[in-house]
């Protein structure tokens, strides 16, 4: 089977759902030693399938690559779309800090905000944790570099 | 050019090239550590059964990696959390827990980037260029310093840090330049200046055939690469039906269907990706320990070449002379111009410039490489210049030349030109005599005749003064020593006296320490004595060394010589002030082979003493010329001695004026068969008495070794043949 280079398309505008809510995600990262990690932060639906890509930490697209839990979650769902959702690498110790607009048909359907993290020369951890979508918010403990995933509504 | 090019380059960035080097040792070290802990060696065991065996150990195994020093680490899942275990590369075995080394990975962002992201990976990019700059630019010095590119690993000459970094330089230029080269790419590389060899888009991942997955030992995929080769292998997740082994070697990158164990897709690792990892490995030394460990030792050598570098450049600014009179080009009635490599003719100019104004004249003072078209009120122009290596321009000069030549006129239409040099290198003035040649091609009047002077004499100095001030229509007294260090005060202990019979009185002199003690001279070393109201310094070899608590010079008294009447009417008790000055290239190297020594006349005295201090028995072979042996044979009785206790293994001796005669160089041309033989063995050669007879010998020598298809220029280059003569 031969390998397809992704297509990074442009920013498509999506019509803004009638209802939304701004979910806040922050991630701790545990103290470790080594370079800054690459992280994915991304929604799938009920059915485990891929909704959207909230979050990209890592502005090297080369380094993505190796973000590979998202990145096979996100080509199943046909295009790839980063534009407008990406920042600098996270630290040990550090916190990632974000926001997203999530409509109120995805808060208590089911949907899973995931975690993937990797570090330069050291792990990859696809599902580092993971957490679904209830309107009381909540947090989970990671397996990896994340030592925390928090969500607030 | 290149000098200051590498001076202001070493001054400005070499605290922080320092930095890089030291930073960058401590990594150095790494990959022979983990290589130490790599555990079994490899046979041609399989990824296939690595993975079976590690995926028995660790359940939750989700990624294998091999780092180029061999270590073998598994990353899995247990009890929630994501850990990571040490496997034994060849059994599979788990060693223990894998805990990343912090030490490594603070210096490891600290050498890249000193933790200031791009902009400090920016500033290590900046210091490998600039380690490659002075790399490159110290090699071209020492190539023009020693005379070309075949004499790069010639004896070093020059002061004590001169030849220090020199030396130093030139075993480390290697490594240094592949450091810096090597980093300097990673840097490009980071920067988008080189390819890296990567698409900017991230290839998709693969697909499996999503059948039942089979055992991992049986995948063909993973039984066809061995672990030696293995870099990385990911593991599909347990639940992911459609994931595939990710398998990633030397060779390059292959998807490997869990199903089938069928190699689904492959990219392989060349071009600039190989490129890559080739530097990387070099810079790194992570794959080759042994280099690393070899980049380490040579990234010390930076800092020792940074202090002896910022020595030499203050010792340099140290000597440079101040002329505060300097009158403009344009108005000036005298014009000197200086060729200098160091800043001694720099000082005898100053001394000259100084001199001419207290007389009256308007002095301009430059360097040679500035000289003008013309000079309007200029009578005469002065040309004072050392020669580089091979009969070069030295540093302040590059450019005079050409631009006479570009011109085709003398700036100044009546000349003096002084020569300064070594006598004991065969390019003796060189450039000076070019540099006459051109005038007087050009049509330049010599004011006076073309001077040159040996080894920083004084008084050829001030002799070439008296020539001069007719020419001038002033005065000139001119009084110029180069700086010397600060005297010691001597008390003469015992004298010899010899060759009163033979029209040659000498005398051989031994003086202890009128207080405190002697300190760092060797035999053959020179103490340089200031006659009382003189401010020229005489130089003499020294027969002894501080060791011995005595200094030990023989002087022959020559009419009218001012140093040597004082010495030589000198009775025990008298004080004298004098210092000492190395000649490190008069010192043989240390060798069982045998060691030739020539002397005639007070010439035998450094030879004797390194004869009375051959405590290991080298064989040592003198040949001695005096005029009558009853009169003028310096050390006799300590050859005799010597002789007797095994320090001397023959003596050859040449009287002029008993028998049939004959010089010292006339015994050398008798012995030809064996000193041939002695230096086909590898004999060394020291040579040390007045100018004729060391021109004697050169020639008599020349003939000895004809048959050997060698001369005394490659003799010398190599450290065998020492000459010193006056």
């Amino acid at each position: 089977m031969k390998k397809f280079a992704a297509l990074l398309l442009l920013a498509t505008a999506l019509a803004t759902p009638a209802m939304a809510r701004e979910v806040k995600i922050n991630v701790d990262l545990v103290n470790y030693s080594g370079r800054a990690a690459y992280l994915a932060v991304y929604l799938t639906k009920a059915d485990g399938n891929f909704e959207k890509t909230l979050w990209l930490a890592g502005s090297k697209p080369r380094y993505l690559g190796d973000l590979r839990g998202w990145l096979m979650a996100a080509s199943s769902a046909g295009t790839i779309q980063i534009d407008g959702v990406t920042g600098a690498s996270v630290g040990g110790g550090q916190t990632l800090a974000i926001s997203a607009d999530l409509a109120d048909s995805m808060i208590d359907a089911g949907y899973t905000i995931h975690v993937e993290t990797a570090v330069e020369d050291q792990g990859r951890y696809p599902d580092d944790a993971t957490l679904q979508v209830v309107s009381t918010g909540g947090s989970a403990a990671g397996t990896g570099y994340v030592k925390t995933l928090t969500v607030s509504l | 050019m290149s000098r200051r090019f590498h001076a202001l380059a070493g001054l400005a960035f070499g605290l922080f090239v320092t930095f890089m080097a030291l930073t960058g040792a401590v990594l150095s070290v790494q990959p022979a550590l983990e290589t130490l802990a790599a555990h079994s060696p490899l046979g041609g065991e399989t990824v296939a059964a690595l993975a079976d065996k590690v995926t028995a150990a660790l359940p939750g195994v989700d990624r294998i990696v091999r780092s180029a020093s061999g270590q073998v680490v598994a990353y899995y899942l247990a009890d929630g959390k994501h850990q990571a275990a040490i496997v034994d590369p060849a059994s599979g075995a788990v060693v223990g827990p894998y805990q990343p080394s912090a030490f490594f990975s603070f210096f490891t962002e600290l050498h890249r980037s000193l933790f200031f992201g791009d902009a400090g990976r920016a500033v290590a990019g900046v210091a490998a260029l600039v380690m490659l700059a002075l790399a490159v630019s110290g090699m071209l010095l020492l190539i023009r310093r020693l005379g070309g590119i075949r004499q790069l690993f010639a004896r070093g000459r020059g002061t004590f840090p001169q030849r220090f970094h020199a030396d130093l330089a030139r075993f480390a230029v290697v490594v240094l330049a592949l450091t810096a080269l090597s980093g300097g790419y990673m840097s490009a590389r980071t920067f988008g200046f080189v390819p890296d060899g990567q698409s900017d888009i991230f290839a998709l991942p693969v697909s499996g055939s999503g059948g039942a997955a089979a055992p991992v030992a049986t995948l063909s995929g993973l039984r066809a690469a061995h672990v030696a080769d293995l870099r990385e292998l990911d593991l599909p997740a347990a639940d992911d039906t459609a994931g595939v082994f990710t398998l990633k070697t030397h060779q390059g990158e292959n998807a490997i269907d869990p199903a089938t164990g069928a190699v689904l897709s492959t990219t392989p690792v060349r071009g600039w990706a190989a490129v890559y990892e080739m530097v990387y490995m070099l810079h790194t030394g992570q794959g080759l320990w042994w280099l690393g460990l070899i980049l380490g030792l040579g990234a010390l050598s930076v800092p020792v070449l940074a202090v002896t570098g910022l020595w030499i450049y203050a010792v340099r600014q140290g000597q440079r002379p101040r002329f505060g009179a300097n009158v403009s080009a344009t108005g000036a009635d005298l014009v000197v111009l200086v060729g200098s490599e160091g800043q001694t003719t720099w000082g005898f100019a100053t001394a000259f410039a100084e001199a001419a104004t207290a007389a009256g004249r308007k002095v301009h003072l430059g360097a040679m490489t500035d000289v003008r078209r013309s000079y309007p009120r200029a009578g005469l122009m002065v040309v004072m210049t050392a020669t580089y290596g091979d009969g070069d321009a030295p540093a302040s000069a590059s450019r005079f030349l050409d631009r006479l030549r570009k011109w085709g006129k003398a700036p100044v239409a009546a000349v003096a030109i002084l020569g300064f040099g070594d006598r004991s290198f065969p390019q003796y003035c060189a450039y000076a005599d070019q540099v006459a040649d051109r005038l007087s091609a050009l049509g330049a009047t010599p004011a006076v005749p073309y001077f040159t002077i040996d080894r920083q004499s004084p008084q050829r100095f001030a002799d070439w003064g008296r020539t001069l001030a007719p020419a001038l229509g002033v005065p000139l007294a001119l009084v110029h020593t180069p700086k010397h260090p600060k005297t010691q005060t001597l008390e003469l202990v015992e004298r010899l006296d010899y060759g009163v019979d033979v029209q040659a009185p000498t005398s051989i002199l031994s003086f202890k320490a009128a207080a405190g003690s002697l300190k760092g001279f060797e035999v053959g070393d020179l103490i340089g004595i200031l006659p009382p109201g003189h401010g020229a310094p005489r130089y003499y070899s020294l027969a002894s060394r501080a060791a011995d608590g005595v200094v030990e010079i023989a002087v022959r008294k020559q009419a009218g010589g001012l140093c040597s009447v004082y010495l030589t009417a000198l009775k025990p008790g008298d004080r004298i002030e004098g210092f000492f000055r190395p000649n490190t290239d008069f010192r043989p190297q240390p060798s069982s082979k045998p060691l030739i020594l020539i002397g005639a006349g007070t010439g035998i005295a450094p030879l004797a003493g390194l004869v009375r201090h051959n405590r290991r028995k080298r064989p040592m072979h003198v040949f001695f010329g005096g005029r009558d042996p009853q009169s003028d044979f310096l050390y006799r009785s300590d050859f005799d001695a010597a002789y007797q206790s095994g320090r001397l293994a023959s003596l050859t001796t040449a009287f002029s004026r008993v028998g049939k005669g004959g010089y010292v160089q006339d015994r050398v041309s008798a012995s030809a068969d064996s000193l041939r033989a002695m230096i086909e063995d590898g004999a060394s050669i020291v040579v040390c008495g007045g100018l004729d007879m060391a021109k004697g010998v050169r020639e008599a020598l020349e003939a000895v070794i004809v048959p050997l298809g060698i001369d005394l220029d490659s003799l010398k280059r190599s450290g065998r043949y020492l000459e010193d003569a006056y």
